[in-house]
């Protein structure tokens, strides 16, 4: 029989605030344990939260960007649970009255358009973090706690791992074009849980669903939702029932593991929490939000094609990211040669970036420094060929072109007279390919103008030095 | 409506509360009958009457994203019931992380 995956995904996207959702704790990432946390977010008797306004700006731009209907009115509510991560014992968040529902991204996945579903847009805290292995008992960090959330929960109409990854791709950029969020899945500050089932083809109903955790790349999502729609397969192929449980994705073994059996499903209580008043997006707070609403990767991918002139595949890998495009824009606005900037950005720039495992963002070449090497090449101080070498240096070291070049004495040799001395030494020195090329042997030039080059290593200008061999020994 | 005895078991569960049978009776009596007393709300005609999401007639109380120094971690710990260097410490939990 052919089977048919159904999946949902869960994304929890930590919001760039730089205080916690309901107190003003930083929510700076390296701090010692326990050194971001005040009686608020370590859940206190007689402490009374107070909403991140900037959260809810956050939030309202996240469901513009994915074509969310904004709930004129939405409230928070307690999620009820006993773990040592979660000191309140509930985590507010929200139920009934989400910020944002309804809304759409549409993605490319295998050649064709896919248009994912968003069933609801929410904010809520973080937990804390444990740590198990230091002592004897558990140990509890509280700097995360009660850092603002936004859950995205997509309706269940992604049908492989292909489109997950597209749907996840085109949201992390999205998120970081709009500045809401960093989004690296390495860092955690996306998270994304998938709930995955099969069900034959043609079938109507839902299969039973498996939720899977620890995801923590583009890789690791498409290994591990391929894995479990095998082994769902496989279970049902053997006759096995699928339980609704969650899986935890294992990168040592490359496979999936039972965490919990959901069986006995959890019953949360939710109920509204009494300590926040409900929030209202008015019209006009709406309308200033989306005024302010940043370009988004699709439109700016258009807009690179018409006003840069752009192959298509440029336009795309340039958007791709938000700080690549802005790269790339700031480099364009000096040098006025998009395509130029383009190439060295698509096979210098991020050749070195994949080589060093770097992220724009950490990369030492500013866009003026790559605009600089490429006028000097435009000048002919120095070569293409010496161009990427310095372009190398520039990236492990982030000094400026000129400089590496005057240091390595890397400058072309522009100087006729020098050239042609060392043209007339390579012919005395190789009387065979000299007649060859006399004869009318074109091919011989290559082995005459190799041998200058090697005699000023590397640096003489070569167009001028095959114009000056030609003159030499054509008009003898 | 009729209150039973597992739903008072299973609430007390997930209070992580433990109680004897005894006790497990006399609750379910005793919240029954609250309920019960509530239940009288239902009698109330409240068709086209909006259901009250807060008692306080306010709306979007919210501060600005401005981060405040935090309360320091000596005082943090200060009455926790046992610590191990900046952590709070706790019975070892077994099962691997929940994640809500």
């Amino acid at each position: 029989m052919k089977y048919e995956p159904v999946i949902g995904i869960e994304v929890h996207a930590q919001l760039k605030t730089e205080s916690k959702l309901f107190c003003g704790c930083s929510t700076g990432f390296a701090a010692a344990p326990n050194h971001h946390v005040c009686p608020v977010c370590l859940g206190l008797p007689g402490t009374l939260p107070v909403l991140n306004r900037k959260a809810i700006e956050y939030v309202v731009r996240t469901c513009i960007a994915l074509e969310c209907e904004v709930s004129p009115a939405s409230r928070f509510a307690r999620k009820n649970y006993y773990y040592p991560d979660l000191p309140k014992a509930y985590q507010i968040s929200q139920y009934e009255l989400p910020i944002g529902r309804n809304g759409k991204l549409t993605v490319r996945a295998g050649g064709k358009e896919k248009t994912i579903r968003i069933h609801r847009i929410h904010l809520e805290e973080d937990a804390g973090k444990l740590v198990h292995d230091a002592s004897g008992g558990s140990c509890v960090d509280y700097n995360r706690t009660g850092i603002p959330l936004m859950e995205i929960v997509t309706e269940a109409d992604v049908r492989s791992s292909e489109e997950a990854v597209a749907y996840l791709t085109s949201l992390r950029s999205i998120l970081q074009y709009i500045g809401v969020c960093g989004a690296n899945m390495e860092k955690g500050e996306m998270r994304c849980e998938p709930n995955i089932s099969v069900r034959p083809v043609g079938a109507e109903e839902f299969g039973t669903k498996t939720e899977m955790k620890n995801l923590n790349s583009f890789r690791a999502v498409r290994l591990g939702v391929d894995f479990e729609i095998e082994r769902q397969i496989d279970a049902i192929e053997n006759g096995e029932r699928i339980v609704q449980e969650t899986m935890r994705w294992d990168e040592a073994t490359q496979t999936t593991q039972t965490m919990r059996s959901k069986e006995r499903a959890h019953d949360y209580r939710y109920f509204p929490d009494p300590d926040l008043v409900p929030v209202e997006v008015s019209a006009s707070v709406l309308e200033l939000i989306r005024a302010k609403a940043p370009e988004l990767p699709e439109p700016r991918r258009v807009r690179f094609i018409s006003q840069y002139g752009l192959p298509e595949y440029d336009a795309e890998v340039l958007t791709g990211s938000k700080a690549m495009a802005d790269f790339f824009e700031r480099a364009a606005a000096i040098h006025n040669d998009p395509k130029a900037v383009s190439n060295w950005i698509m096979t210098e720039l991020m050749g070195c970036l994949n080589e060093s495992g770097k992220t724009i963002d950490e990369c030492a070449v500013t866009a003026e420094d790559l605009t600089a090497l490429l006028e000097l090449m435009g000048k002919g101080v120095i070569s293409a060929r010496m161009g990427k070498d310095v372009f190398k240096d520039m990236f492990a070291t982030g000094r400026p072109p000129a400089e590496i070049i005057k240091d390595k004495g890397l400058e072309q040799l522009n100087d006729e007279t020098a050239i042609s001395d060392a043209v007339e030494k390579v012919i005395a020195d190789n009387p065979g390919p000299a007649a060859d090329f006399r004869a009318g042997k074109k091919q011989a030039a290559g082995f005459l103008v190799g041998q200058v080059m090697r005699q000023t290593g590397g640096k003489a200008n070569p167009k001028i030095v095959g114009r000056i061999i030609e003159e030499k020994l054509l008009s003898e | 409506m009729k209150l039973t005895r597992e739903e008072v078991r299973e609430v007390a569960y997930l209070s992580r509360i433990e109680m004897t049978d005894d006790e497990l009776d006399r609750m379910t009596g005793q919240l029954g009958a609250i309920l019960d007393y509530a239940d009288m709300l239902n009698e109330l005609d409240l068709e086209g009457v909006e259901p009250t999401s807060h008692v306080i007639p306010m709306k979007n109380v919210m501060r600005e994203d401005v981060v405040k120094e935090s309360c320091g971690v000596e005082k943090a710990l200060m009455n926790a019931p046992d610590r191990f260097g900046d952590f709070f410490r706790v019975p070892k939990v077994i099962d691997e992380g929940e994640g809500h």
